[in-house]
C-alpha cells in the first residue's frame, strides 16, 4: 500500500531504513521512531519553530515535512549537532548568555540561529532578530538570544 | 490562517505517490477524481491537513518532477519552474535584477525555513487570499502556465483567481511555471504590507508596478483573494497624489475577522497603498 512508504535516510550521521505511515510527519519519526527527542513538537503547523532542524544543510519545519519527503536526505537534529560549523560556539554562547529558561525551543532556536551564523549573517541586532522571528520563545524575551548569537559572530571574526 | 483549533492536530491517512515525471504526474491526479492534492513545498498544505481543513485521498509529491525546476529567461520574459523555493528565488541573481518586487516581497513571506521549502508554484496554486505572490503576479501581468491531460495552455493571473482558495486551475492540472515580464529601466515597483508580527500573513498588503502603460496595483490580505482595482489605477494614472484615489477602496468587500474588522482592513489598505507608493523604486 502507497499508505506505508520505505524511506533511507542519514540522521545525525547514521543511515537508516524505515517504513513508515505516509502520514508521519519528519519531527515525529525522529522523536517517536529514533528516540531522539531533542527536537520539540509545538504548534505542528510551522508556526511556533520549536521543531525547527537542518535538511540537507539548511533549516526547515520538522512538523512540515513528511518522513516520507525525507527519503535520501541528510537531517542534523540538535543531538547532531557538534560538527556543524560554529555549533560549539553557539551551544557555549547560549549557555554563558542564559539564552534560554525552560529550554523548550532552544533546539529549534540553535538550528536557526546557526543557519545564520554559518551563512555569513552579521551582528546586525535587527538582522538577527528578523532571522529568529519564526522561533517563539515564552521566557527570555529574545535579549539574550540575540546577544549569544551576536557574540558567536564576534568571537568568530577574530 | 486557519481558526479551527482543538482536537487532532495530525494529518489524516493519504496514499504518497511520487512520480517521476509532470505525464505520469498528471495521470495520477486526473484518475482521482478530483480527490488527490498535489505536494510541492507543503509549507502551507501540511498545516491545512493537520487542521484537518485538507483531507486528500492521496499526495502526489512534485519533488521529482524536473519538468517544474529552472529559471530561465527569454529576451522580455522570464519563466520561472513552479517547484523553484523561495530560497532560491532570493539566491538567483537573475531574478533578482529582472523582478525587482521579488526582492520587496521575499523577507516579507514566513520565515527562513518556510522560505527553505516552500515553493513559487504552490503559493500560486493555492490561491491565499493573504500569500504575497498571487498579488505580485497580478501586479506584474504575470502568465501562469498549466499542464494538463489535454495538453498545455497558459492563462492571464487576472483571470487565475476567482474566489476563496479558487484559482482557474483544474484539480487535473499543475502549474509547471509562471511567466513574469522582466523590468525595464524605467518601470518602478512598490511593496507594503501590514502584519502582526513579522513573518505573518498580512492583515492588508499592496503592490504596486508602474510602467509606460501607468499604474498597475494588486492587493492581498483584504478580501476572499488577490485582487486589482481598475478604477484606483486609473485614478493614480490621472493623479499622483494617492488621497485622491483612496475612495476606490470602498469597491473592495473587505474581509471582518478576529484578526481585524472590514473597517479596519480597509484602513490598513489605504496605509499599505499609501507606503508602497511612498517607498517605490528609483
Amino acid at each position: 500500500m502507497t499508505r506505508t512508504v520505505a524511506i533511507d535516510l542519514t540522521v545525525n550521521g547514521e543511515r537508516i531504513t524505515a517504513s513508515v505511515p505516509s502520514r508521519l510527519n519528519l519531527v515525529d519519526f525522529l522523536r517517536n521512531d529514533l528516540g531522539l527527542t531533542g527536537s520539540h513538537v509545538g504548534c505542528e503547523h510551522g508556526v511556533c519553530g520549536a521543531c525547527t532542524l537542518t535538511v540537507d544543510g539548511v533549516a526547515v519545519r520538522g512538523c512540515l515535512m513528511l518522513a516520507a519527503q525525507a527519503n535520501g536526505c541528510t537531517v542534523t537534529t540538535v543531538e547532531g549537532l557538534s560538527d556543524q560549523g560554529l555549533s560549539t560556539a553557539l551551544q557555549a554562547a547560549f549557555t554563558k548568555r542564559n539564552a534560554l529558561q525552560c529550554g523548550f525551543c532552544t533546539p529549534g532556536m540553535l538550528a536557526s540561529a546557526l543557519a545564520y551564523v554559518n551563512a555569513g549573517g552579521t551582528d546586525d541586532r535587527d538582522a538577527i532578530r528578523a532571522h529568529i522571528s519564526g522561533n517563539y520563545c515564552r521566557c527570555t524575551g529574545y535579549q539574550a538570544v540575540v546577544e549569544a548569537i551576536c557574540d558567536t559572530i564576534k568571537e568568530a571574526r577574530t | 490562517m486557519f481558526s479551527v483549533m482543538g482536537g487532532t492536530m495530525k494529518a489524516p491517512d493519504f496514499d504518497y505517490l511520487r512520480p517521476a515525471t509532470l505525464d505520469a504526474a498528471i495521470a495520477l491526479l486526473a484518475s482521482s477524481d478530483g480527490d488527490a492534492m498535489p505536494l510541492a513545498g507543503g509549507q502551507s498544505l501540511m498545516p491545512m491537513m493537520n487542521f484537518r481543513v485538507a483531507s486528500p485521498s492521496a499526495l502526489i509529491d512534485l519533488a521529482d518532477l524536473a519538468e517544474l525546476r529552472g529559471i530561465s529567461r527569454d529576451g522580455s520574459s522570464i519563466r520561472i519552474g513552479a517547484m523553484t523555493r523561495y530560497a532560491e528565488l532570493a539566491a538567483s541573481a537573475e531574478v533578482m535584477a529582472a523582478l525587482p518586487l521579488f526582492g520587496m516581497a521575499l523577507p516579507h513571506i514566513a520565515h527562513d525555513a518556510i522560505r527553505n521549502r516552500g515553493t513559487l508554484g504552490g503559493t500560486i496554486a493555492l490561491g491565499d487570499p493573504a500569500a504575497e505572490m498571487p498579488a505580485l503576479a497580478l501586479a506584474l501581468g504575470a502568465k501562469i502556465e498549466l499542464a494538463g491531460p489535454d495538453g498545455t495552455r497558459v492563462i492571464d493571473a487576472d483571470e487565475f483567481y476567482l474566489g476563496y482558495y479558487e484559482t482557474a486551475r483544474a484539480p487535473d492540472e499543475l502549474i509547471v511555471a509562471i511567466h513574469y515580464p522582466v523590468a525595464l529601466s524605467d518601470h518602478r515597483f512598490g511593496f507594503h504590507e501590514l502584519t502582526q508580527r513579522h513573518g505573518d500573513y498580512a492583515l492588508a498588503g499592496a503592490v504596486v508596478a508602474r510602467t509606460a502603460q501607468g499604474h498597475r496595483v494588486a492587493f492581498f490580505g483584504v478580501a476572499d483573494r488577490p485582487l486589482r482595482l481598475p478604477a484606483l489605477e486609473q485614478a493614480l494614472n490621472t493623479n499622483p497624489d494617492v488621497q485622491s484615489a483612496l475612495h476606490h477602496l470602498s469597491a473592495i468587500a473587505f474581509t471582518g475577522d478576529v484578526k481585524a474588522s472590514a473597517a479596519t482592513r480597509q484602513r490598513l489598505a489605504a496605509v499599505a497603498l499609501t507606503r508602497a507608493l511612498q517607498g517605490m523604486t528609483q
